[in-house]
Order: C-alpha cells, then sequence, then structure tokens
C-alpha cells in the first residue's frame, strides 16, 4: 500500500468512527491553563464547535487510531471481511492533529477509538499512549474520551482511566441473542465484566480522594455505552429495560442509541434497510423522562404499545403517556405536586421549576403559563388554572390529533 | 426627565452604581434616560438635565436579581438598562418579583439574559483561530461578531484556555489581545485585519466531510444549533451543499446495490439466514411466546424467486416447528403442485412465527392473530424479505396481506392481481389454504381450490 499521508488517514479513520453516536464533552473536572504551560480547559458544560448536516454535535476529534481489526462483527463497517481501505495513525500523529484542532478552536478534546490489531492489549496499549503523550509530553488539559477494550489487562484499562475524562465500553446489541448473531466473537459477560471494573475503579477513586485530594482522579466524566437499534430484534420495550438495567448495574453517565445504518459493503445477516431515524429519537426521549423527569421505567413502558412494545413515532412518549393516562389530567397548575407537573406534555423541567416558585406569589393564570413554555395550545387539555378548565377536551375521545403535531411532509432522508 | 451616561454598553458596575442612587432617592422609571457614550438613545435627551445620580446610602437586592441584571446588561437591546431599573425599583416594594417567574418583565429579561448566555456559549463554540506567524514566533488571530456585548465577558474564557498562547479577538466593537501574560483592549476591528486563511483548516474541513453521516440527514437539527448567521466566520460550512448533495446520490447508489445484488451480498446469505432463525428461536418481541411450543420460522431456499406468507403455525406446525405440513399444508402442497410450483424450491413462512390458541378441553383451537401480533412479528418477515429478495412474493390471507402490505386488505377485492411491494419486488393476495377446508359444500371446495390454483398460475407466470 501507498504511504497516506496524514489527510488521508484523516479521510478513512474519521469515517470509520462516525458510527459512534457520543460527542459529549460535559461533566468533567474543571481545569484550566492559566500555569501558562499547558493548553485547554474544561467548564462543566461541554462545547459543541460545530454541528454536521447530520445534525450532530461535533465536539471532539472522533476517529480510530487504525480501521483494521482482528474481528469480523457483522453491522461493523471495519469488520475483518470488509472490503473498505485501511489505514493506521501512529500516537504522535494523533497527538499533532489534536493540538492543532485545539489551538484553532475547533475541538474540546479527542474521543479515540480503535480496531483490535494483534492483541487487545497491544490496541489498548497504543491508545493510552496517545493519552499519555498528550497529558505528559504536552500538558493537554482538554477532554480526552477513550474506548476501552474489554478483553486488555485492566492494569492498561485503569492507566487509561487514569488519563482519559471518561471511558467507554460499547454493549453493541440490546439483546443477547442479537450480539450472538451479529458480533459471535464478543462476549457481554466480558464486557459487562469490564464496565463492572470500571465502575468499581471510579467508586475506589472517589474514596481515596476523600482520603488524600491529590489522588489522581479516575476517568472524572465517568463511563458511558452504545447500544445499536433496529440490527436486532429488540423492541423499544426491551431496549428501555435494558438501558434502564446498564444505568442501575454500571452508574453510567449516558446510554446511547445508534440507529443502525447501512454501512458500505453489508454483511447479509444485516437489515439493508434501516430503522426510521425518529425511533432512535424516541428512544433517547425516553430515557430523558427516566434521567430528569422521574418517570419509573414501568412508566416508559407503559408509553409503549402493548402488543408491539413499540414507543409510538408520531407522538412522544410523553405525550403517549398522558394520552394513556387520561384520567391523570388535568393537572392543576397551582396545586399539583411537582411530579405530576412534570408529566404534563408541554411543560419542561424548566418551566415546572418557574411554575413552582410563581405559584408561591399568586394564583396562575393560563397567560402566565404561556409566558414560560413555547406553546400552551399543546399544553391547554391537560392543565387547570385559575382561569381555564378544559372540561370538554379531556374527555374527547379524538384528543389525539389536537395535541398530536400537525404531519410534515417526510424529509427525504428522515424515514 | 434625569439622563444617565454609562461608559461602555456592557457596564454593569456603572449601571448598577447610578441605579442604585437613583432607586435610593425613589426616581420612578420613566423619568429616567439611559444612553452609551455619546450616542443619545432619546430624541428628546439633549432637551434634558444630565444629573450625577445622587450619593446612596445602598440598599441590598437578591442574588438573582445581580445575576439577571449582570447578563441582561450585555444584551443589545436599548431598552436594557430602563427594563432593568423598572425592575429595581418594583423590587423594593415587592420583594418577591424575582420569584414570581411569569411576571412578563421579569421574563422579558430572563429572555435577554438567555439570549446573551446562549451568544457567549456560541462564540466559545465558533469563534475559529488563524495562524500567522510574527517577530516574536507563532500567534492565533480570530475574527467573530457577536450579537451582544458579550467579548469582554468572555475573555476570561479564552485565557484560561489559550494561556500559553499569543492570540487576538478581533471584533466590530473591541478586540482583545493576549501576548501570555496579560489581557488588553483595543478598539473595534474588520474582518480585512485579520488573516484571511490557515493551511489547518482544509484539514478540519477533511474531518469535518468525513465525521458526517450521509446516512442521516437532519438539515433542521444542524440549523436550529448553528444558525446561518454564524457561518459566514466558519470555514468549514462551505462544505455543506456539496454534503447535502453528495448524501442523496450515495443514498441513491446503496438502494441500487441493494436491489441488484439479489441473494449475493456478503455471498452468506444461508448463514445469515441460519443466524436469523436461531435468533427467532428465541423472540419475546410479543406475548404468544408464552404459550406456543416454539417459533416456527419459514423454510426453503433463501435464494428463492418467489415466497409463500401464511397467516400462522397451527397445531401440527407447532409441535413440529415447519411450517404448512397440517391439513391446510397438505391442501397447500396439492395447490402447487397442480400450479406447476416445485415447493422445494420456494420460500414458504408466515406472517406470524407462533401458534395462537384457545384451549378447548384437551384441543387447542386455532385463534386469528389480532394486529398487535402481526405488526410485532412484521420485523422478522422484513428480515426474511431481505435475504430472500424474492421477485414475487404471494399473500395466503387476510394476515399475510397486512403483514406484507401494512394495511387492512380486502381479500375478496384485491385476490389475484400483480401488486408492488413495499419491500420490493411484486406480491400477489389469494385466500390461505384453510379457507378451503372450512368450506361445508363439497362443490363450492372445487371452486374455490380452481380459483386458488389459478392464482398461483398468475403468480408462478409472474416470474417469467
Amino acid at each position: 500500500m501507498a504511504q497516506l499521508d496524514v489527510r488521508q488517514k484523516l479521510e478513512i479513520l474519521a469515517d470509520a468512527a462516525k458510527y459512534d453516536a457520543s460527542c459529549a464533552s460535559s461533566g468533567t473536572a474543571k481545569r484550566n491553563s492559566r500555569d501558562g504551560k499547558g493548553l485547554g480547559s474544561t467548564e462543566g458544560m461541554g462545547i459543541c464547535h460545530a454541528y454536521a448536516p447530520d445534525g450532530r454535535c461535533i465536539s471532539l476529534l472522533k476517529i480510530l487510531l487504525t480501521n483494521s481489526c482482528i474481528f469480523d462483527c457483522h453491522y461493523c463497517i471495519n469488520r475483518k471481511s470488509s472490503n473498505v481501505r485501511r489505514a493506521r495513525f501512529t500516537a504522535a500523529e494523533v497527538v499533532q492533529l489534536t493540538l492543532s484542532f485545539y489551538k484553532r478552536n475547533y475541538i474540546e478534546g479527542l474521543f479515540l477509538s480503535s480496531g483490535i490489531i494483534r492483541s487487545s492489549n497491544y490496541t489498548m496499549e497504543q491508545l493510552v499512549e496517545v493519552a499519555r503523550s498528550l497529558r505528559e509530553d504536552h500538558h493537554f488539559r482538554g477532554y480526552i474520551h477513550l474506548k476501552t477494550i474489554p478483553d486488555a489487562d485492566p492494569e492498561l484499562v485503569h492507566q487509561a482511566g487514569l488519563y482519559a475524562d471518561r471511558v467507554s465500553i460499547n454493549v453493541e446489541l440490546p439483546t443477547a441473542s442479537g450480539l450472538k448473531r451479529l458480533a459471535p466473537e464478543k462476549d457481554g459477560a466480558r464486557i459487562e465484566g469490564a464496565m463492572a471494573d470500571n465502575k468499581a475503579a471510579m467508586l475506589d477513586n472517589a474514596d481515596a480522594r476523600k482520603k488524600y485530594k491529590a489522588a489522581p482522579r479516575f476517568a472524572p466524566a465517568g463511563q458511558s455505552t452504545q447500544m445499536i437499534v433496529g440490527a436486532d430484534a429488540a423492541t423499544d420495550g426491551d431496549i428501555v429495560r435494558r438501558a434502564s438495567t446498564l444505568y442501575d448495574r454500571f452508574n453510567l453517565r449516558r446510554v446511547y442509541y445508534s440507529a443502525f445504518s447501512p454501512i458500505p459493503d453489508a454483511s447479509a445477516v444485516l437489515p439493508l434497510q434501516r430503522p426510521p431515524l425518529m425511533r432512535e429519537h424516541r428512544l433517547y426521549q425516553s430515557d430523558w423522562l427516566m434521567r430528569f423527569y422521574d418517570y419509573s421505567l414501568q412508566e416508559v413502558v407503559a408509553a409503549a404499545d402493548d402488543a408491539t412494545g413499540m414507543l409510538p413515532l408520531d407522538i412522544d412518549p410523553k405525550l403517549a403517556w398522558a394520552l394513556k393516562f387520561r384520567d391523570r389530567f388535568p393537572v392543576d397548575v397551582n396545586h399539583a405536586p411537582r411530579e405530576m407537573l412534570l408529566r404534563v406534555p408541554g411543560l419542561g423541567v424548566k418551566a415546572v421549576n418557574a411554575i413552582l416558585t410563581s405559584r408561591r406569589w399568586r394564583r396562575l393564570r393560563l397567560d402566565d403559563v404561556a409566558r414560560l413554555t413555547v406553546s400552551v395550545t399543546k399544553l391547554r387539555p391537560f392543565i387547570v388554572t385559575e382561569d381555564w378548565r378544559p372540561v370538554m377536551l379531556t374527555d374527547k375521545a379524538e384528543l389525539k390529533p389536537l395535541v398530536a403535531p400537525k404531519k410534515q411532509q417526510l424529509e427525504l432522508f428522515a424515514a | 426627565m434625569r439622563v444617565v451616561t454609562l461608559p461602555e454598553p456592557d457596564d454593569f458596575d456603572a449601571w448598577r452604581d447610578a441605579a442604585r442612587g437613583l432607586a435610593a432617592a425613589g426616581v420612578p422609571a420613566d423619568d429616567v434616560v439611559w444612553q452609551v457614550g455619546d450616542a443619545p438613545t432619546d430624541l428628546f435627551a439633549g432637551q434634558a438635565s444630565t444629573a450625577p445620580p445622587p450619593a446612596s446610602p445602598g440598599f441590598s437586592v437578591p442574588r438573582p436579581f445581580i445575576d439577571l441584571a449582570r447578563s441582561a446588561v450585555q444584551a443589545s437591546d436599548p431598552e436594557r438598562f430602563s427594563l432593568l431599573y423598572t425592575l429595581l425599583t418594583r423590587l423594593r416594594r415587592e420583594p418577591g418579583v424575582m420569584e414570581d417567574r411569569a411576571d412578563p418583565l421579569l421574563r422579558r429579561l430572563e429572555t435577554l439574559a438567555k439570549n446573551v448566555r446562549r451568544d457567549i456559549h456560541k462564540m466559545r463554540a465558533f469563534l475559529r483561530f488563524r495562524e500567522v506567524t510574527d517577530e516574536a514566533g507563532s500567534r492565533f488571530v480570530a475574527w467573530f461578531e457577536p450579537e451582544h456585548h458579550i467579548v469582554r465577558a468572555n475573555a476570561a474564557f479564552f485565557v484560561n484556555r489559550f494561556a500559553s498562547m499569543r492570540w487576538s479577538i478581533l471584533t466590530p466593537d473591541v478586540s482583545l489581545h493576549w501576548d501570555g501574560k496579560a489581557l488588553s483592549e483595543g478598539p473595534g476591528a474588520t474582518r480585512a485585519d485579520a488573516p484571511d486563511g490557515d493551511p489547518v483548516e482544509e484539514v478540519w474541513k477533511t474531518y469535518y466531510a468525513n465525521i458526517f453521516n450521509p446516512a442521516r440527514v437532519k438539515v433542521g437539527a444542524m440549523l436550529k444549533e448553528m444558525p446561518r448567521k454564524y457561518w459566514k466566520n466558519m470555514p468549514e460550512t462551505a462544505l455543506v451543499p456539496q454534503l447535502l448533495a453528495g448524501a442523496q446520490a450515495r443514498e441513491a447508489r446503496m438502494i441500487e446495490t441493494a436491489q441488484t445484488q439479489r441473494g449475493e451480498i456478503g455471498g452468506n446469505s444461508q448463514a445469515a439466514w441460519e443466524a436469523l432463525k436461531e435468533e427467532a428461536a428465541a423472540c419475546t418481541r410479543c406475548h404468544l411466546y408464552k404459550h406456543a411450543t416454539q417459533t416456527v420460522f419459514g423454510e426453503g431456499s433463501v435464494t428463492s424467486t418467489i415466497m409463500f406468507v401464511g397467516e400462522q403455525p397451527g397445531d401440527n406446525e407447532d409441535l413440529a416447528g415447519k411450517p404448512f405440513i397440517g391439513p391446510a399444508g397438505q391442501m397447500f402442497d396439492r395447490a402447487l403442485e397442480q400450479a406447476g410450483i416445485d415447493r422445494g424450491a420456494a420460500y414458504v413462512t408466515n406472517a406470524v412465527k407462533h401458534f395462537k390458541f384457545e384451549q378447548r378441553g384437551k384441543r387447542r383451537i386455532h385463534s386469528k392473530p389480532g394486529a398487535g401480533e402481526i405488526d410485532a412479528c412484521r420485523w422478522w418477515i422484513e428480515q426474511e424479505q431481505m435475504l430472500v429478495q424474492p421477485k414475487v412474493t404471494v399473500a395466503l390471507g387476510a394476515t399475510a396481506a397486512r403483514s406484507l402490505f401494512g394495511r387492512t386488505v380486502t381479500i375478496g377485492r384485491e385476490r389475484g392481481q400483480a401488486m408492488q411491494l413495499p419491500a420490493g419486488g411484486q406480491a400477489l393476495i389469494t385466500v390461505h389454504p384453510s379457507f378451503l377446508l372450512r368450506l361445508p359444500d363439497e362443490e363450492a371446495k372445487q371452486v374455490e381450490f380452481a380459483r386458488f390454483v389459478d392464482d398461483l398460475k398468475v403468480a408462478h407466470a409472474l416470474l417469467a
């Protein structure tokens, strides 16, 4: 193979990395470079430095160290039997690329992953070396996300956590049978074992830092994982249940969902058709309901269709839940407890907090609520205010057409 | 009428000092005109007396007010000073006003503050440095056009992040310069004062083009977070039109490949089918698995050009794990033979893969699958269609037709005609063989059997 220059490698290795959904740079420890020695800073909140036409945030330089791989996972464009061009960065090339992008304010940092070459340990060593060089040789204080390899030596994974802000391992598929079919060489138990190790290391680290303030931090932005949606037979109900278990068992910061997208040179084991992107969106919304709106797992699952276990695509899960449990509405914004206000379709967490403080001072009218939300039309059938009571509306059988978003012509690529 | 002149458009301290004095003296908000520098903000301001604010004894306000004012002062809205002062005078009378979040005035100021915070965030995100070299080495220069007066408030962020570099941020109102040790301020600049390129931008554009996934275009989501007003100073946005155009072409190519490579994708459709069947054995997508003996997956040739889709396995099929082997299956076999179709070369499957029944004594009586069960099971049919990619698919009965077309179909009206299938290929709808078994009258049975065979012949002819 002819020698590729850095730009050609970047072409191949960024293309190969795009199937990882995460690009988050938030939730890590605060750092800066005021000592004049290093480069970079992190605040609590991540920054998206650009958006691609796929609507995704570009916060990090997200690349693979190499897209060669000894594994043959069917859903993966980099699998051994795939016909793609292969390339490999040296550690120094990745370091230089990261620094030169960072200095121009293109990125918050680096998200480095890799195909497995030679062995899991060898690959992990290479990933750790990039992070080490950035942190130690260049005093890089920006964000680093390292993908860790389940089969690698735990000591290497631990080192990765000491350099990185976040570590992640993908569970890949929501069901064990799906993993067996599509990634026969991956071992679900070992993936979970490695996530459990990471969790233990984070807990140990928190303990150590209580005793010694100077103890080095282990992955201060925690760990995350990703599931591919639509490549196996899992229903939305199955996926939400699996995500909830993962959050509970491994203290995950985030579970990412990636709608399976057809890859060039696909293996026949895979569906050729992608699931609607809207399905991925609905799953994120249900994730949100559990993390920020105090919905229980059972409530989110109840929003799905009983027979098919799928969340509706035409309305969001919160509205679906409200339409299904009509007897819980209308909610009186002047009296209802926080958890019921959070269940009103169209009221966000901020609006609910604003309502709770405002109503200590006076009774709220529909106009007041309108000022706190984007659209009061959608809200009206579900709330009672000082001057509004939706008696007729809530009892109407055909409430859905009144509150569901108007059908739009589908974007060419939306479905 | 009092006129208060503030030195800079984002000078919170000057506003606070003036407002504190005026409020302590009980000056109503309508009697104060606020202006910045020499620019009069009020047509009649010139006629009023400019009185310095009286010395004030000071009074306390809630912390949230200070936070709000600090942000809102940076807004470009010329009314911001006067709105804030109005809120301040109300605050002295109604101490709870900061908590009445639905109050129109508070709401308006909070919106201003929110727009300012967003602009601050977007400046941190979308500002782009270009590297230049001067006598002291390398230096990074950015040109940025903020919407609000946020540049000074944002300086600390850039100092914290880029303390070891030398840099300048040029904006129309003010310039910031960091020499590695100290921050200094200069007058406003123009785009022409900033460098017009940087070789690394080409590398960055390469990254931008390749991290984009053309299989999922969401222009709305991109524009919501990266509005066009920021595009002109971001090098990568020049690529957007060509990326979108390319995505369409690539999508079309992928569909074409999928349609032409019948059964050859990856060359391992038999292995793929076996893996799929194994996964289906553990299916729990609907509740039917709880009572049935096993999943009855389709069978036959995975490279077949014709696929038959029935309703669901019956009692015999459920026990044997094979489709179409009971009485209806035998009827089906007889009809196939008469129509000249070799079952061994076809692919035969069911819309629903588990047996649904009612227990009556010792007998298990077939029970029609519901729309939910058909929809839940459709995933498997779709996988089978993608693998086999038959030229012709025959829907045997209403359940199969619903599964394939996603709508309720009246057999009497639509049977026997070739139709385009959403998943590709042609489809034909006919009755389910068990319908023939249920006919009480022998003569009617023969007539219907002949019609069924005729339908199968039509399907067979479509293959030619």
